[in-house]
């Protein structure tokens, strides 16, 4: 028994004196992380795999018009490098990739990350080491009102409590005494969606009769619906993901419930809407309200807009077989340019700092993939990139537009 | 006898020699990716104790993560106490839990504590979201993250800091688990497992013992969160779901559930396979979970841990012989 306990005890004595000499980290060169005189390398974080990864189409758009940028002479001569890692929508993950890209990849920012737990768990460590964490693809508020705490940090798309807001202004404007069903999904995106709700129904948020949650583990929420249905709402908000939103819309229709439907942007694009009225029918989806602020590909009147014109053609090339409808590519494709515009702001000598400082002050009218009229502004008092929507209903096969542009936070 | 020892005892050193020097050849990160290996081996440890010595099962592990991760960011955030004494008291409260559910486990077997323990897994992130007064509901907890102490400032970075503490950590808990199945404690396990009559019969309390089990492996799952939240700096609901129950059962069946190695082996699977599956396919990290699962039960039911001991010994009989003809 001596023998083994001697060796185990040196063992732990090697084991402390390795660990006290443990090198420091090799100090990165002085010069700023991720760029050269040819090269921008951007780091990012798509849900490719699991619950969430039909989002991953947002990261290959972002990277086709990366490609595209390269291929027309890059931004100041420098060609973008966009590595962007599956996270698989798990915060473990997004940190320990977050630190790979930093540290390994040297990358220069972080763009376009998508989901809030994944960005709220990087962001501590973004901030820290200062390294600029760009146009975050959720809608969560924080990455706007809480700047003074993170100032590296900045959002893209309107944030859904807005949404919610626009929503609850123009239902009360329509029916002076509305019976309101909420289907949420339980987490910090259906809660923030619900806050809104709330806030805009202001005095009237006590005809909200009915609320009912979903994980996004369950397997359907047809038992919700059943609930709703049965608290004799007369409108009904779908604040859920795609997947559930499909379900959502069949099951009310299955159960020939037919209340005003509002259903939120992170749902409306055209291959959901096409999916719920081919599982439920046209009844499914006529008339259902929703908000846009992307030029939507499956709307025709798009089809001679310069800017649509431009997404078909890069889709085409750098994307080829991908459905070109799903607005989730353009989306990336949108978050990209934003990101472009700013380094481009940022001029020939980019340092985190400066490229910081550029995205608090962007002024572009020319988003090709924006709404027409849609400018993506901030300041260094809003860091609201998107702060305008407009309102859309669905007649069946497509999105309308219908009234003007609406700011949701005072714009 | 002693030859053994000496030889069980070297790759013991081996090994901690070899994680003690791995931090001066790979990045920082590279070392803040074992950390989490350490972290899963730790749980995994826990499960090789219920499952591998005394023949529970349980698919609700990731509820001892949780508790485990919520004790340290909660005690941290809203009372600013510690890591190093919220640490155990991660240990110790998912411990009592694990206790009380072992009580409740006496009264399943098989497939119904399975299930029992699945329905805990799946219930899991909806809890912590339901008290959302204590738990931040879904907006989750920020921790903040593990300072290198002061002596040691410069020398060595916070993820290397991390590496060490859970390494030691994962030695130390290695270490006393060895020794308590190799004692009574193990051999009390064992019989019960293996004929729970005749183990009464050698005056064996099994109510006592199996409820022990639970709590103790349940402890170790508290440990593996913790660390796992102070790592991350982030504790959020949906991190704890079934995803993470199921992957730390591959990852116990597929290391070996009666070698101790095997719990090393199993944190590499959990925190590497996906990573290394994703790039084959994304959707083939569940997929390959599941094949490797139904292989290795039918094949290779002692595991990677199990055959990688045979392969070896078998090579050291041949040496053996060898050596015997020279």
């Amino acid at each position: 028994m001596h023998a083994p306990s001697r060796l185990l005890a040196a063992t732990l004595a090697a084991f402390f004196a390795l660990a006290l000499s443990a090198g420091t980290r090799t100090p990165v060169s002085a010069d700023e992380p991720g760029i050269t005189p040819t090269e921008i390398v951007l780091g990012g974080l798509h849900p490719y795999s699991g619950p969430a990864s039909s989002y991953g189409a947002i990261g290959k758009g972002a990277q086709a018009y990366f490609a595209y940028i390269n291929d027309n002479g890059g931004v100041n001569g420098r060609k973008i490098t966009y590595k962007d890692l599956d996270d698989a929508y798990s915060p473990p993950q997004a940190v320990q990739l977050a630190k790979q890209l930093v540290e390994q990849d040297h990358v220069f920012a972080m763009f376009n990350t998508l989901g809030t737990p994944s960005n709220t768990a990087i962001r501590q460590y973004l901030n820290q080491n200062q390294v600029p964490q760009l146009f975050v693809a959720t809608g969560a508020s924080t990455w706007g009102a809480d700047a003074a705490k993170f100032p590296w940090t900045i959002g893209w798309q309107p944030d859904y409590q807005s949404e919610a807001i626009i929503y609850a202004r123009y239902l009360m404007n329509e029916d002076s005494n509305p019976k309101i069903a909420v289907l949420y999904q339980n987490d910090d995106y259906g809660e923030d969606y619900l806050t809104g709700l709330k806030d805009g129904l202001g005095k009237k948020a006590d005809a909200i009769v009915k609320t009912a949650s979903y994980e996004v583990t369950d397997p359907s929420v047809s038992s919700q619906i059943a609930s709703l249905k049965a608290s004799g709402a007369t409108t009904f908000f779908i604040f859920a993901t795609p997947k559930f939103s499909i379900q959502a819309l069949v099951a009310a229709a299955q159960q020939s419930w037919k209340p005003r439907i509002f259903l939120n942007t992170v749902s409306n694009s055209q291959t959901t809407m096409k999916a719920a009225t081919s599982a439920g029918g046209v009844a499914a989806t006529q008339g259902v309200i929703s908000v846009q602020y992307l030029k939507d590909p499956a709307e025709p009147k798009w089809d001679n807009d310069a800017g649509m014109k431009l997404y078909r053609a890069i889709a085409a090339k750098y994307m080829p077989g991908a459905d070109q409808n799903n607005g989730y590519f353009l989306y990336g494709m949108g978050a990209a340019y934003t990101m472009v515009d700013c380094l481009q702001r940022a001029g020939k000598n980019l340092t985190r700092q400066r490229v910081m400082d550029a995205a608090i002050h962007l002024n572009e009218r020319d988003n090709p993939f924006v709404i027409s009229g849609v400018v993506v502004q901030t300041s260094p008092k809003n860091r609201f990139p998107i702060g305008q929507e407009q309102l859309a209903s669905y007649n069946g096969t497509r999105f309308s537009l219908f009234g003007s542009l609406i700011g949701a936070r005072g714009r | 006898m002693r030859d053994e020892r000496v030889r069980r005892y070297g790759s013991v050193a081996l090994v901690a020699l070899l994680i003690a020097v791995l931090p001066h050849f790979i990045p920082s990160y590279g070392a803040f990716e074992l950390t989490y290996v350490g972290a899963y081996a730790i749980g995994i440890l826990g499960l090789i104790v219920l499952t591998g010595a005394s023949g529970q099962i349980s698919l609700g592990h990731g509820a001892f993560f949780a508790i485990g991760g919520y004790t340290v960011a909660l005690l941290g955030q809203k009372l600013g106490v510690p890591y190093w004494i919220s640490l155990p008291l991660a240990a110790l409260a998912s411990g009592v839990v694990g206790l009380g559910l072992g009580l409740v486990a006496l009264r399943l077997e098989g497939i119904y504590l399975a299930l029992a323990t699945f329905a805990l897994a799946v219930a899991t992130p909806s809890t912590l979201k339901h008290f959302k007064a204590l738990t931040g509901g879904s907006q989750g907890v920020v921790l903040s993250p593990l300072a290198v102490p002061g002596a040691l400032h410069g020398l060595i970075t916070p993820e290397q800091w991390l590496y060490y503490v859970t390494w030691t950590l994962a030695g130390v808990l290695f270490f006393a688990t060895s020794l308590a199945l190799h004692g009574r404690l193990g051999r009390a396990l064992h019989a019960l497992r293996d004929n729970e009559i005749a183990a009464v019969s050698f005056g064996v309390n099994p109510h006592r013992y199996k409820t022990l089990a639970f709590g103790w492996s349940a402890a170790y799952a508290g440990v593996a969160g913790a660390i796992v939240a102070i790592a991350t700096a982030f504790a959020s609901p949906d991190a704890y779901g079934i995803a993470l129950s199921l992957a730390l059962v591959t990852g116990a069946v597929l290391g070996g559930l009666d070698t101790l190695w095997g719990a090393l082996i199993g944190g590499v699977i959990v925190e590497f396979l996906p990573l290394w599956a994703q790039k084959i396919n994304p959707a083939a990290p569940s997929v390959i979970y599941g094949i490797a699962l139904i292989l290795f039960t039918i094949f290779l039911p002692g595991g990677i841990g199990r055959a990688l001991q045979s392969a070896l010994n078998s090579l050291r009989l041949r040496g053996g012989n060898q050596h015997a003809r020279s």
